[in-house]
C-alpha cells in the first residue's frame, strides 16, 4: 500500500492553479402538481402506483396483487408481514421473501424517485434481495427535484442513503428492457399519509 | 507494448455488417434520447457549466479534498487505503480478502478494476469474482473487455449473447429470447450474493469530501446487493472522482443518466457513508497516472470525465467500429485522450480515430474540450515522430499541396474529373486505411473556385 503523505504531495505537486468553486442556484421548478409530476415520471421508469384507504388495506392489497400464500417482509409497523424483521436479521435470510414492504421518508417529483436509509429498510437488502417491493408515501412528503433532494440533511445522518427509481432493470442487451435485472422485478408506491 | 492499431481492428467488427448496423442505431437511439432529456430542461447548458467548474475546482484543489474525504471516511468507521498503480490497487483488494478468508467477491461494474486488470489478478490467487452487472457478466464470460463504458456488450446481437452463454452456463444455445436470457443470468448470480465466504465490492460515480460519502448509480441494483448483503464491502475508486459538497450531486446525478441513457436517473443511486453495524468498509484510493495526467497542462481536464459515455453514443466513428478496436477500457473519443496518458506509444493510434467534429465536446456534461484535445494529441504524436511512416508522407504532400494555392486549384481541377473516374483501387489501395469500409462522396460538377468566378464575375460582392 501507498503512503498516505507521499500520495497525496504527489498529487498537490501536481495540481493546476485555483479554480474558483461556483455557487450553485437552487433553479425554478417546472409548473405542475407535485404528485402528477411524480406519478409521469415514476411510470417512465417503470414503477406502479395504488391508492389504499387505510394502512389496514395495504395488506388485503399485497395478497389480492401476489397471490395469498406470498411471504411478506415489512419494515414498517403499518404493515404486518409474515415474518418479522428486526436490525439483527441477517441480510441473506430475505433471499426467499416474495414481497418485501416499507415506507420512504420522501419522494422527488422530477425523477419518481422515493428515498430510504437503514433507518427505514431495517435490513437495507429489504431493498433489493426479496421479489417485488411495495413502497408506502405520503403525498405530502414529495420535493420537486434532485436539487432540492441534496439540499435535505437526511443524507448526512444516514450510513446508507439510495434513491430508488422503479424496479431493477437492465437493457445490455439489444437495448430490450427487462425489469428484475438482480434486484426486484417490481416496485409499486402506493400511497397513504403518514398516520 | 505493442501499438493498438485501431483501423486494423475495426475492420473485424466491420466485417459483420448487421452487428454494424445495430450498433450504430442503438448508440444513435442513446443520444436521441439524451437529447430529449436535455432539452427538457431549461437550464442544462448552465447546470453542464457548473459541473465544468466544480471539477476544475476540485481537480486544482484534490490534495486537500482527498485528505478532507479520507479524515471524514475514516470518523465514519471506513478503512481508506491508497494505491500508486494497479497493481497496488489489487494487491490492496486480495490483502483484505486474504486476511479475512473470502473465497469470492461479487461486484459490481467498475471501469477502474477493469483498467487495474483485477479479475485475473485475484483469480489466479484463489478468488472467485463474479461481475453481476449483465452486460459486464456478458463480457466476462466470452473473456472479453467492456467495448463500451456504460453498456459493456452494446457491440453483440442476442444470438451471440445465447452462445455465451450456451457455452458457460449451461442455457440453451439455440434460444436467444432476451427475457430468457435476462433471467438466466439473473438465477445463475443471485445465489452467489448468499454465499459464504463473499465478499461484496463496487466502483464509485462520485465521493463526496464534506461528508466522505461515496455514491454509486446502477440500473439494475446489484451494487446494492454486492454492498448490502456480505459482511465487508470494498470501494474502488480513482482519485479523481471527488467533489466537494453533498449539494453538488444536485447537478452531477441531474446530468448523469440523462446523458448517459437519456433516462432521468439510474433505478439506483446510493450514497455509502458508513459501514453497517458488525460490518466492514474499504475504500480503496487509486492514482494509476492520474496524478501524472493532472500535470499535463494541456491534458488534465479529461480528469473532469464522470463516464457517462455521451461522447462515445455520438461519435460516429465510434459507432461504426466498435468499443474493442481501441484496445483499452476506454474506448470512443474520452479513451483517445485518456489513454495516450497511460502509454503514448502503444494509444498513438487513437487520437486519428475521429473526424474532429466536436459533437463530442458538445454533449460532454462536463464540457471537456474532447476534440481540441485529441487535435492537440496528433500534435504530440506527429512532433514525437510517432506517426506511421505512410501518414507522414502522406501529410507532407497534403501541406505542400495545401499551402499553395496555385498547386491546390491545379490538383482540384484535375481531381474533378479523376475522382468521377478514378478506379476504385486508387482509393482501396493498402497505403489508404481510410477509404476502407468507406464510399467515395458525390463529386459536383464545378468547383466552387470555378463557380464564383462564372457567377461572380467583377461583382462588388465582397471584393476579392
Amino acid at each position: 500500500m501507498a503512503d498516505r503523505e507521499a500520495f497525496l504531495a504527489r498529487v498537490r505537486a501536481a495540481q493546476p492553479a485555483h479554480e474558483p468553486l461556483p455557487e450553485v442556484p437552487l433553479f425554478a421548478a417546472p409548473s405542475g402538481d407535485l404528485r402528477e409530476r411524480f406519478c409521469a415520471a415514476l411510470k417512465l421508469m417503470g414503477g406502479g402506483e395504488a391508492q389504499v384507504e387505510t394502512a389496514a388495506d395495504v395488506r388485503a392489497w399485497i395478497l389480492q396483487r401476489f397471490g395469498s400464500e406470498a411471504r411478506i417482509a415489512s419494515a414498517t409497523p403499518e404493515v404486518e408481514g409474515t415474518r418479522e424483521i428486526t436490525a439483527d436479521t441477517k441480510p441473506a435470510s430475505l433471499e426467499d421473501v416474495d414481497v418485501g414492504v416499507v415506507r420512504a421518508r420522501f419522494g422527488v417529483a422530477e425523477t419518481g424517485s422515493v428515498w430510504f436509509s437503514e433507518r427505514e429498510y431495517v435490513v437495507n437488502a429489504l431493498g433489493y434481495l426479496v421479489q417485488h417491493l411495495v413502497v408506502l408515501l405520503d403525498p405530502r412528503q414529495l420535493v420537486a427535484g434532485l436539487q432540492d433532494a441534496y439540499r435535505r440533511d437526511d443524507f448526512r445522518g444516514a450510513r446508507y442513503a439510495v434513491l430508488v427509481t422503479g424496479p431493477s432493470a437492465t437493457a445490455d442487451i439489444e437495448g430490450v428492457l427487462i425489469q428484475g435485472a438482480q434486484g426486484v422485478r417490481s416496485l409499486t408506491v402506493v400511497w397513504l399519509p403518514v398516520p | 507494448m505493442k501499438r493498438v492499431e485501431h483501423a486494423k481492428l475495426a475492420g473485424a467488427f466491420l466485417s459483420r455488417p448487421e452487428h454494424v448496423a445495430f450498433h450504430d442505431k442503438r448508440l444513435w437511439d442513446l443520444r436521441s434520447k439524451r437529447d430529449a432529456q436535455a432539452h427538457a430542461i431549461p437550464e442544462w447548458e448552465t447546470l453542464r457549466t457548473l459541473a465544468s467548474q466544480i471539477k476544475a475546482h476540485t481537480l486544482s484543489h484534490l490534495a486537500d479534498y482527498l485528505d478532507q474525504f479520507t479524515r471524514v471516511a475514516e470518523a465514519n468507521g471506513v478503512q481508506v487505503h491508497f494505491a500508486d498503480t494497479a497493481e497496488e490497487h489489487n494487491e490492496t483488494v486480495y490483502r483484505i480478502l486474504h486476511e479475512r478468508g473470502m473465497t469470492a467477491l461479487v461486484k459490481s461494474k467498475s471501469m477502474l478494476t477493469d483498467e487495474c486488470d483485477m479479475r485475473p489478478y485475484l483469480e489466479s490467487r484463489g478468488i472467485s469474482v463474479m461481475e453481476t452487472d449483465l452486460g459486464e457478466r456478458i463480457q466476462q464470460l466470452d473473456r472479453q473487455p467492456p467495448s463500451h463504458i456504460v453498456v459493456p456488450a452494446v457491440h453483440k446481437l442476442r444470438d451471440d449473447v445465447a452462445e455465451v452463454f450456451g457455452r458457460t452456463i449451461g442455457t440453451d444455445p439455440h434460444n436467444n429470447d432476451i427475457h430468457y436470457l435476462a433471467e438466466s443470468q439473473r438465477m445463475n448470480t443471485r445465489p452467489w450474493f448468499v454465499r459464504e465466504k463473499t465478499a461484496g465490492m463496487t466502483g464509485c460515480n462520485f465521493a463526496v469530501a464534506e461528508t466522505g460519502t461515496v455514491v454509486v448509480c446502477t440500473n439494475e441494483g446489484n451494487a446494492d446487493l454486492s454492498a448490502n448483503v456480505p459482511p465487508l464491502h470494498i470501494v474502488s475508486m480513482g482519485i479523481e472522482k471527488l467533489i466537494p459538497r453533498v449539494s453538488d450531486l444536485g447537478v452531477f446525478i441531474r446530468m448523469l443518466s440523462r446523458s448517459a441513457l437519456g433516462s432521468p436517473i439510474t433505478q439506483y443511486t446510493s450514497h455509502f457513508r458508513a459501514p453497517r453495524p458488525g460490518a466492514e468498509m474499504h475504500f480503496v484510493l487509486v492514482d494509476n497516472g492520474r496524478a501524472e495526467r493532472l500535470a499535463m497542462p494541456e491534458f488534465w481536464y479529461s480528469l473532469k470525465c464522470i463516464r457517462c459515455g455521451a461522447c462515445m453514443n455520438t461519435c460516429p466513428v465510434y459507432r461504426r467500429s466498435g468499443g474493442l478496436s481501441y484496445g483499452s477500457t476506454y474506448a470512443g473519443p474520452i479513451g483517445a485522450i485518456i489513454n495516450p496518458t497511460f502509454d503514448l506509444k502503444r494509444f498513438s493510434a487513437l487520437p486519428f480515430a475521429s473526424t474532429l467534429n466536436g459533437s463530442c465536446t458538445n454533449v460532454c456534461p462536463v464540457k471537456i474540450n474532447i476534440h481540441e484535445q485529441i487535435y492537440q494529441w496528433r500534435q504530440v504524436i506527429a512532433a514525437q515522430h510517432e506517426l506511421p511512416f505512410v501518414k507522414q508522407e502522406v501529410l507532407k504532400m497534403a501541406g505542400r499541396l495545401l499551402g499553395s494555392p496555385t498547386l491546390y486549384r491545379g490538383a482540384v481541377a484535375s481531381l474533378e474529373g479523376a475522382l468521377r473516374r478514378m478506379p476504385n483501387f486508387m482509393l482501396y489501395n493498402p497505403l489508404n486505411i481510410w477509404g476502407k469500409q468507406r464510399d467515395l462522396p458525390h463529386v459536383p460538377h464545378t468547383t466552387f473556385h470555378a463557380w464564383y468566378r462564372k457567377n461572380r464575375k467583377g461583382g462588388g460582392n465582397g471584393g476579392s
